[in-house]
């Protein structure tokens, strides 16, 4: 239904501009990135950070991932006890030591990678999610460690495993054991897939380089959030390196649908009715029934 | 500046100059040529030497990377025979960056997987320098699989900057092919021994190097990104690339010391390009000796051990549980 009759009745004084700066109070409204409207953030929570006049899905982050994905009951948390750890003692302009706090501080988060026990509309499973303002939710033992874990439980519980992916890829600050990572979280998936435990990845936006070249490709079923950009290298490495214009939409869910690389493009907010739908069939079960 | 030596070999590109013009002066002087130039080619050993006792990671990567240092098929000329190439995806393309190939060494069966650079311009453009598409690793995973299903034991050549960042290699989807060689590799039923004996470029080195035993050559290195490229987006600035492979720990000793790779290969006095023949004879006897450490093991038991150090990557700590 078209706004325009009410937008009309307004008087122009509280009319939303989106092309001028007012003082808004802080938090309480939000701009959409793609299309500009100024929207109601609690309006827009509702309706899980997707914006409500164009569809844009805005990032959202490890614990309100799994919060809007998970039944609301009690939860368990695996590996949270478990910290980084500055081996190599690696400094590049800033030490990596202070950036692990700056990004504790900013999160609340130990670390990049949330793992959760909990149920999807009753049906009991694992997930895992990123939380992409740590540290870029680059990958390092930790993510590694906890994903493993949340596998390992998994596979002994006999549950579907979940993963939403958002990533830049592996933590250069922890060199080639962040690359490692991607041995061992493949690892852990063969495993998974010999004991038919459906793993279902969820690529959102972004997911690039080494986690999207290991477990966030290995999925049984991969679905993307529209216009994620997920790929390997970076749009703007993969200009430098072949120095000609990248095509439109490159990188994106919907091209990576057209080329075959995932399975489905669904929005955020059918998620919870489809992965419970497809793990309940790939585990020969019932349908959850509807209310 | 002689092009065969690197700027901190300099001092020793001169000293092999000055041995080189002496031989050519020959007979026609009075002192004793022949003394004079073995006195100097001792000099230059020693020179050598302490040059190289001191390598820094940078400079150990500029040997890693040398115009001149051997390639896969320089190894497999030397270290085995009955070579027969092995061709193809099955599905798009042959990618010349990847080869393989069954072989036999000292008479028993293996199947070879390794990048490949080139020679001159021609050849890299024909192998893109050794950075491998997609269809480069679905030819390496069937190879793999032809070598489970009869039992051979694989051998990997791992020598690439990493794998190609394409337009193309996109398309065709490059992190899956990635993926899918860490998800096969870890599960294979046969021996899988992985050797850096170049570049070990982050992802696209990787997807050949999940085995029982990775090894090094003594001056070759293996890194999430190259110095550079974590150079330019750690630092912001491409010229701190020294410091960047300093502080990633990319050489042999420092990835032994941290527990990630097994064992290194020494290499000649000088790195490998100054003698092929001695690099390939001491690679050749490591992996001699890593097929046979993994005969007294059963199936269950590799796979298993394979499993035990894949999943055991990573250094992190542990909180006690409040309360």
């Amino acid at each position: 239904m078209s706004p325009s009759w009410f937008e009309k009745l307004m008087p122009s004084s509280i009319r939303t501009d989106s092309s001028t700066k007012r003082g808004v109070p802080e938090g309480l409204w939000t701009k959409c990135p793609s299309c500009n409207a100024v929207l109601y953030r609690a309006e827009l929570e509702r309706n899980l950070d997707v914006c409500p006049k164009c569809n844009y899905h805005m990032r959202i982050f490890g614990r309100k991932r799994l919060a809007i994905f998970l039944d609301e009951d009690a939860t368990e948390e695996i590996g949270a006890n478990l910290v980084p750890y500055d081996k190599l003692k690696f400094k590049d302009s800033k030490k990596y030591k202070d950036r692990l706090l700056q990004a504790q501080k900013n999160t609340g988060e130990k670390d990049a990678l949330i793992a959760l026990k909990g149920k999807v509309k009753g049906v009991p499973l694992v997930a895992v999610a990123f939380d992409f303002r740590f540290m870029g939710g680059s990958m390092g033992s930790v993510v590694g460690e906890r994903f493993l874990r949340a596998a390992t439980l998994a596979m002994e519980e006999g549950l579907p495993f979940v993963c939403f992916s958002a990533s830049g890829g592996a933590r250069m600050q922890e060199a080639l054991f962040s690359l490692m990572q991607m041995a061992k979280t493949s690892a852990v998936l063969t495993r998974l897939a010999k004991k038919r435990i459906p793993y279902i990845s969820v690529l959102t936006d972004p997911t690039m380089g080494g986690v999207s070249a290991s477990f966030a490709m290995l999925g049984d079923v991969h679905i993307a959030e529209p216009k994620a950009l997920v790929g390997f290298a970076g749009p703007r490495v993969i200009e430098q390196t072949v120095h000609e214009k990248l095509p439109e939409g490159f990188q994106r869910s919907e091209f990576l649908l057209e080329h075959g690389a995932i399975d489905m493009v669904v929005d955020r907010r059918d998620l919870r009715d489809r992965i419970a739908s497809l793990v309940l069939m790939l585990a020969n079960k019932p349908a959850v029934q509807k209310v | 500046m002689n092009p065969n030596y690197l700027d901190f070999e300099q001092p020793i590109a001169e000293l092999e100059a000055k041995i080189e013009e002496l031989r050519f002066v020959g007979d026609d002087s009075e002192i004793n040529i022949g003394e004079e130039i073995s006195k100097l080619e001792e000099k230059s050993r020693t020179l050598t030497q302490s040059i190289f006792n001191k390598l820094d990671a940078w400079q150990t990567s500029k040997l890693a990377r040398h115009p001149l240092r051997p390639y896969t098929l320089d190894y497999i000329q030397r270290i085995f025979t009955d070579f027969q190439e092995l061709h193809g995806d099955r599905a798009f393309a042959d990618d010349e960056a990847l080869i393989g190939g069954l072989a036999r060494l000292d008479g028993t069966p293996v199947m070879i997987i390794g990048h490949q650079k080139g020679r001159d311009t021609r050849e890299n453009i024909r192998r893109n320098f050794g950075m491998p598409r997609p269809e480069g690793y679905r030819k390496a995973l069937r190879l793999m699989k032809l070598a489970e299903r009869f039992r051979i034991p694989i051998i990997t050549f791992i020598d690439t900057p990493g794998a190609y960042p394409g337009i193309n290699a996109e398309e065709r989807n490059q992190s899956e092919a990635i993926a899918r060689n860490l998800f096969e590799m870890s599960a294979l039923q046969t021996p899988v021994v992985c050797t850096i004996i170049g570049e070990g470029g982050s992802g696209g080195a990787l997807a050949i190097g999940v085995g029982d035993r990775v090894m090094m050559l003594q001056y070759s290195t293996y890194a999430v990104i190259s110095p550079e490229g974590c150079a330019s987006i750690l630092w912001k600035k491409a010229d701190k690339a020294a410091e960047a492979a300093e502080a990633m720990g990319i050489t042999a000793t420092s990835l032994r010391d941290l527990g990630l790779i097994d064992q290194i290969i020494r290499e000649p006095l000088g790195s490998a390009h100054r003698d092929i023949d001695e690099a390939a004879r001491n690679l050749k006897q490591a992996l001699v000796d890593a097929l046979e450490s993994f005969e007294k093991l059963s199936m269950e038991q590799l796979l298993e051990k394979r499993y035990q150090r894949l999943t055991s990557y990573g250094e992190f700590l542990e909180e006690k549980p409040e309360g």
